[in-house]
């Protein structure tokens, strides 16, 4: 699978693929459980994880609420601190600044790492338009870069890829990026990290050019945070002359303390970690030390809409943990390629359909993307009721409504293709407040049910092409009441 | 007491067994039980799909029907948690649209007092035996709603256990959603039916006869599962369980 997720196919459709492939089933399966059973341990370590998830519900609640006044405070801090902050309304503004940074530092390559939002925004491939070409770092990312594929899960970009697959990425990538994979490489994961980490090496060592995501962007002091695993995040942070991060604005917490919640609920939700191995924090710019240049571009696209919406703003609290794709059962059979976007999983099925418009067919199909099961909500470290948001998000698609888009308030149409749905629920509202009605309905099929098909045409033959329809009773319950008043009366 | 049974149109029209069952329980165990004429459907299936205002005079009316009870028992878990979680929600989103409180004002008196069947045995009237026999290997699934929205915890299952001859076997990854989800299983056939069929296998896996759960969507599901799957099993909703006595034993 190879290119980008514009143009991607309504969910139920992309989620065939994953459905019917029992290789990246079994995948996902194996990679999804052993997380869930890892996090599940993780968490009940800690006694007082229902005041943590509380505690950073309200932290990221109170910075959303006052997100102008600490977006400001960040850029004079970080501005102190020897940096430059940069405004980036949306993803065409951010690759053109992005874009003209590096051809400034005239150098045609740039190491990457946490690469979300850069994906976000496809700044790779805007990059590359420019004759600049960006290496991914993070082995995960690294494996999906090679294999001209796309990521798959917010934490475990790779997952949908076993070690044999990797081993064949390797063997025939490589050498077009850089240093080749060693011969004989055999899939043991030992050999594919150590391939990697040589390949990887080169590029840390030779690049100028550092672009970074962030976890974490503390107000008060100007410093941002990245948390990772490998070590590449403190090579790319550190090593390059320039340091450009791209950062969502709704990543920014009020103050230093804050992080006490974050970098314990994080590792725990996301890598079943007590602590994360890597935790690196920087303040703008220090002579002889690190980049000697540091820019921040602060990124909306589609962030204060969001954040316009009462119900779907509590999306912003979501600090990218991917515990809620881990648990979902939905996530483990369609594959995180079907959602359409760098965003996957229940958090992606709320995030994407608000940062991009319901008006794609792929975003259009999002918040049906799930079975309303509540186990993301369960898991989320800052308490996101996705199924509350998901429910809300449909019933923009149905009934449109008021929104904001691009910092103006909108009426949005209902989408298109709802009609024959939106005309039986009224029929059912008209039946289900008419019991009389309702009644003869109920008499009426069970009186004619031997005629009725073992398939049912129309919208519910998806129902009858797996599963069989109940047969239906001769009496409806109301029925059987009025003969015999709850069995008291005559039954006869 | 004046309980009302809301039995909810899945069950009046699908499943009328489960309805007498809870009949007769309720009746067994002293309780009166009416069954308000006027009931239909509590508005689930407009509101997640997303037609909450379409939702708004199907709560209204199952107000106006059983507002005057003093306890209203539904055996479905999903159709329990509309009424209590998202009844008040649907007011406050109501009063959010600036349309004032009329609909939370309406809506408030029949969300405290109904009761999923489990519930109103096990906290209402205090009983975990319910004097019922049902001699067969059954597997409880607890279902997203009974599980997360109303909470419903171990009653189901001290229930259960209570119920002689029955063995009660876990279901493995019980906690795991089965796939129904209302309109999902017809949005999401294909992704819904992975999720039944591999429901069904862990059930298999626990040589129970008898798959049971308070909700007969899921079961619904799961059973058209079993049957499309060739299986032995067969599904049975948890109130056929418990009226079942050695007497007048449950299939």
């Amino acid at each position: 699978m190879s290119g980008t997720f514009v143009g991607m196919p309504a969910f139920p459709k992309a989620a065939r693929d994953a459905v019917r492939n029992p290789t990246l089933r079994g995948n996902l399966r194996h990679a999804t459980h052993t997380i869930r059973a890892k996090r599940a341990r993780a968490v009940a370590e800690l006694d007082d994880w229902s005041a943590l998830r509380e505690a950073g519900r309200r932290i990221k609640d109170h910075t959303l609420r006052h997100l102008d006044r600490y977006l400001l405070q960040l850029e004079e801090s970080v501005t102190a601190a020897g940096g430059t902050v940069h405004w980036a309304a949306d993803a065409d503004d951010a690759n053109r600044i992005v874009t003209q940074l590096v051809k400034e530092t005239g150098e045609s390559e740039v190491v990457k790492v946490k690469s979300m939002a850069t994906q976000e925004i496809g700044l790779n491939e805007a990059l590359l338009e420019a004759g600049i070409r960006a290496y991914e770092t993070d082995l995960a990312e690294l494996i999906v870069q090679l294999g001209k594929d796309r990521p798959s899960h917010i934490l475990v970009p790779a997952i949908h890829r076993n070690r044999g697959e990797i081993r064949d990425i390797f063997r025939a990538e490589m050498g077009e990026w850089g240093r080749p994979a060693p011969e004989g490489l055999t899939d043991t994961p030992a050999e594919l990290a150590e391939a990697a980490r040589l390949h990887l090496r080169e590029k840390f060592l030779r690049a100028k050019v550092g672009i970074s995501g962030a976890n974490f962007m503390v107000a008060e002091t100007g410093t941002l945070v990245v948390v990772e695993s490998e070590g590449n995040g403190r090579m790319c942070l550190t090593l390059p002359e320039t340091l450009i991060s791209v950062v969502g604005i709704e990543k920014v917490v009020p103050a230093w303390r804050d992080l006490e919640v974050f970098l314990q609920t994080l590792p725990r939700s996301s890598t079943a970690e007590r602590m994360n191995p890597y935790t690196s924090t920087w303040t703008g710019t220090t002579d002889d030390d690190g980049p000697r240049t540091f820019h921040l571009v602060l990124l909306d696209n589609g962030r204060t809409d969001t954040l316009a919406d009462q119900v779907g703003r509590q999306a912003l609290r979501c600090i990218r943990c991917s515990a809620c794709l881990n648990v979902c059962p939905v996530y483990e059979r369609a594959g995180g390629h079907a959602y359409g976007s760098v965003y996957p999983g229940p958090i992606g099925a709320i995030l994407s359909p608000q940062l991009r418009g319901t008006a794609g067919e792929i975003d259009a199909s999002l918040p049906y993307a799930s079975s309303l099961c509540g186990a993301c909500y369960e898991v989320c470290p800052v308490a996101i009721d996705i199924p509350e948001v998901l429910v809300h998000l449909r019933e923009r698609v149905v009934e449109g409504g008021p929104a904001v888009r691009q910092g103006n308030k909108v009426m949005l149409k209902p989408a298109k293709g709802h009609a024959a749905e939106r005309a039986a629920m009224r029929a059912a509202r008209w039946a289900f407040t008419h019991p009389g009605a309702l009644r003869t309905g109920q008499r009426l099929a069970s009186r004619t049910r031997r005629l009725h098909p073992r398939t049912l045409p129309g919208p519910g033959k998806a129902w009858s092409g797996t599963r069989d329809l109940p047969p239906l009773p001769a009496e409806p319950f109301r029925d059987w009441w009025q003969r015999t008043r709850g069995g008291k009366g005559d039954a006869k | 007491m004046r309980v009302a049974l809301f039995l909810t149109c899945v069950n009046d029209t699908l499943y009328p067994d489960t309805g007498r069952a809870v009949v007769k329980l309720l009746t067994r165990l002293g309780v009166d039980v009416d069954f308000p004429l006027g009931q239909s459907c509590c508005g689930q299936a407009h509101y997640n799909t997303g037609y909450r205002h379409g939702a708004e005079p199907l709560a209204r009316h199952f107000s106006d029907v059983f507002g005057g009870y003093e306890a209203i028992v539904t055996p479905s878990a999903s159709c329990g948690a509309m009424v209590r979680e998202l009844y008040p929600r649907m007011g406050d989103r109501a009063r959010a649209e600036g349309r004032g409180d009329s609909l939370a004002r309406t809506l408030a008196p029949v969300v405290p007092k109904t009761y999923e069947l489990t519930e109103f045995l096990v906290d209402v009237l205090g009983v975990t035996d319910v004097g019922a026999s049902y001699p067969h290997k059954v597997t409880y699934h607890p279902t997203c709603h009974g599980l997360r929205s109303l909470g419903l915890g171990d009653r189901p299952r001290r229930l259960l256990q209570a119920v002689k001859g029955l063995e009660l076997v876990e279901l493995p990854g019980a906690e795991e959603c089965c796939g129904f989800g209302g309109t999902f299983a017809v949005k999401n056939a294909e992704v819904s039916a992975a999720m039944g069929a591999d429901k069904v296998r862990s059930a298999e896996s626990t040589g129970a006869q008898v798959l049971c759960a308070a909700d007969n969507s899921c079961l619904m599901h799961l059973g058209g599962t079993m049957s499309r799957l060739r299986t032995a099993m067969r599904p049975v909703h948890i109130a056929e369980i418990l009226a079942s006595t050695e007497e007048e034993p449950a299939a």
